[in-house]
């Protein structure tokens, strides 16, 4: 990468220094839940860490629906003008 | 008779306005005429101003309520900071169709009869196309086309059931109705299509990412949410829009995760919000219905913000694309940082003006013990900070660096984008500001801690998935199938085929035609010959000597003779 690259956003140390951090914050978060009863409404969203597992379990399934269906749906961005210069 | 101007009037003049005046006056025209807007909406009271004979008919062209001012307002407030952004940029006609099409969302948001609601429902139709067709490109005016059949097809929908009820009824007042006869089901999915409801979700992403980059912040904003008022207005508590909704969360997420487009993604994930109003608008409680109103008010600052930051960026680079660019925080800090508000907004970060408002609709739920309903809008939550809230500037402003150094949004679309930051962070840290004005009392506290760390460990867990999950959402150049392949390309390549075998029908009987034709005129011929020529007449036609003649007659002659005496 050139000098001009060095934005210090994109440097590898504090990319690194923001991976830190950014464990940091998920690992309290779910240790807050200590402190922070979490009632939730029924039930099962009141257990520990259910926020946590939920939300990441939760995009977890939609990337693989949307990486499967992809497959399906998916096409050239030109699709459908070809279809139309066959007209 | 007029004891007061209709609000929407204000547009419509503003709208002939800037078509004929020129410069600063046009400047003025364009910035103070929403403001007047703004201020007469607050005039208008509740109950019906005033009716006009129309017809065999009393129409009420002015009806004020507490909903109807909020959206009203948001509506109005819309058309300023959308003509803030766009009055350098946009062609004055565009401005012209966006004022008028912001003129027939404020005039259904007042609409007191069912008749004048389709009036100024039809008169959205017309403008919003002329905005996408604004465009300019081939592509603009393909997706407009599309664009136009399908309302013109949902106007027709509504306006049969809107017959059907006032021929059946007698009534064509606005009140709640259920979706339980012929009349109604029209008028409800009239009304969905223009929420961009399945089956016909695919108008939406198809045409506003083809608008210019002013035009589709005004598309952001109008078409969907007069049609979520609509349904607050009359189909409040129908069970089946809690799945139509849940459809429409999902679909948008899916569609955006896998989409290229920058403004498309924005444009899908405008049905996944949609989507959240119209589950609320299912559910129906007060509470629901508070939530519907206040995430369609809050919903329009935040999306149009996305979108004036995505329009920002396709006006310096003319890029449209997350492949082409990347890395624009360098040079951009301003779009960013507001794409950014708004990407946080549309997450429901707490703080923002999403978390205090989509969580009304997520208690809704939990008060109607609705479990499926609340935990698929909790996943929906989550999805969306994934699709939007971080997809859309970390591929925008970050990820690689393309090497483009395009200046930063120019002043008056940096103000505009602004306005509306400072409204998001405005209603997420003080949402009583916007909780007094919606239809019911409000009896909701937004900030309980429990509630917050919930939200906050869901989101930022998302955004755990979304950095892990990176090499699984490779941007590709593709477009993604939806339900209009079924009309754009089976139904295309059916009359392509159609057409193709009715000209070899036609060819076909054209040659049978044409070869009967043919042994006629020979049988004709050989009988009657082809002209007067002797040596080639026919039969009938030639000449004979007079002798031959003379023996015919007499052999004819002799036969009827012995016919006779046998």
């Amino acid at each position: 990468m050139s000098q001009q690259d060095d934005h210090w956003l994109v440097r590898p140390s504090s990319i690194k220094l923001m991976w830190w951090m950014f464990g940091g914050v998920l690992v309290g978060l779910v240790l807050l839940q200590l402190v922070i009863k979490v009632k939730g409404y029924f039930g099962v969203d009141g257990w520990f860490g259910f926020g946590a597992a939920f939300g990441f379990l939760a995009c977890l399934a939609m990337v693989l629906v949307a990486k499967g269906l992809g497959y399906v749906l998916k096409r050239p961005e030109d699709y459908y003008a070809e279809d139309d210069s066959n007209a | 008779m007029l004891e007061m101007l209709p609000p929407a009037l204000i547009l419509v003049a503003a709208a002939a306005l800037i078509g004929i005046v020129r410069g600063h006056l046009r400047t003025a025209v364009v910035l103070l005429a929403p403001l007047l807007t703004l201020w007469l909406v607050w005039q208008v009271e509740d109950g019906v101003a005033y009716t006009v004979p129309f017809l065999d008919y009393q129409i009420e062209p002015l009806e004020g309520s507490a909903v109807r001012r909020l959206f009203a307002t948001i509506f109005a407030l819309m058309a300023f900071v959308g003509g803030l952004y766009a009055y350098r940029i946009a062609k004055w006609y565009e401005l012209v169709a966006g004022y008028a099409y912001a003129a027939g969302a404020v005039g259904v948001s007042f609409a007191g009869d069912l008749i004048t609601l389709f009036i100024f429902w039809e008169f959205m139709a017309l403008f919003s196309t002329i905005v996408v067709w604004c465009g300019g490109t081939p592509e603009a005016r393909a997706a407009g086309i599309r664009y136009v059949i399908m309302h013109l097809a949902g106007g027709i929908l509504l306006k049969v059931g809107i017959e059907g009820v006032a021929v059946h009824t007698g009534s064509i007042d606005i009140q709640p109705l259920l979706a339980s006869n012929f009349d109604t089901w029209l008028m409800l999915i009239g009304i969905l299509i223009n929420a961009a409801a399945p089956p016909v979700s695919a108008w939406l992403s198809d045409a506003y990412p083809n608008a210019s980059a002013s035009g589709s912040v005004f598309l952001s904003a109008f078409t969907t949410k007069t049609a979520v008022l609509t349904l607050i207005l009359l189909f409040p508590g129908e069970t089946m829009l809690i799945y139509i909704g849940l459809y429409m969360v999902m679909y948008g997420i899916i569609y955006a995760l896998l989409e290229n487009d920058i403004r498309r993604i924005l444009a899908y994930s405008i049905v996944n919000q949609v989507g959240f109003m119209v589950t609320a608008i299912g559910i129906g409680t007060e509470m629901a219905l508070n939530g519907a109103a206040a995430h369609a008010f809050a919903h329009i600052v935040y999306k149009a913000l996305l979108f004036m930051s995505a329009g920002v960026v396709v006006y310096r680079t003319g890029m449209n694309r997350c492949t082409d660019v990347g890395g624009l925080f360098r040079t951009m800090p301003l779009t960013a940082i507001c794409g950014i508000i708004g990407a946080l907004a549309i997450s429901g970060f707490p703080l923002t003006s999403g978390f205090t408002t989509k969580t009304m609709i997520s208690q809704a739920a939990a008060d109607g013990g609705l479990v499926t309903v609340y935990m698929l809008l909790a996943a929906a939550s989550a999805g969306v900070f994934l699709h939007a809230g971080i997809k859309f500037p970390w591929f925008v402003f970050f990820q690689k660096d393309s090497g483009l150094r395009p200046k930063d949004a120019p002043w008056n679309m940096g103000a505009a984008m602004v306005i509306f930051s400072v409204v998001c962070i405005l209603l997420g840290v003080m949402p009583e500001l916007l909780y007094q004005y919606l239809p019911y009392e409000v009896d909701y506290v937004p900030y309980k801690a429990d509630k917050v760390l919930f939200y906050l460990q869901l989101l930022m867990f998302s955004g755990l998935a979304f950095f892990l999950l990176l090499p699984l959402m490779q941007r590709t150049l593709t477009i993604s199938l939806d339900t209009d392949w079924f009309w754009r390309v089976v139904l295309f390549r059916l009359s392509v085929w159609l057409i193709a075998v009715g000209g070899k029908l036609r060819e076909q009987i054209t040659g049978i035609l044409a070869s009967l034709g043919v042994s006629l005129k020979g049988l004709a011929e050989r009988l009657f010959g082809a002209g007067s020529d002797t040596e080639k007449a026919g039969a009938f036609a030639r000449a004979t000597p007079i002798g031959t003649t003379a023996i015919w007659i007499a052999v004819l002659l002799s036969a009827y003779v012995l016919v006779y005496y046998v």
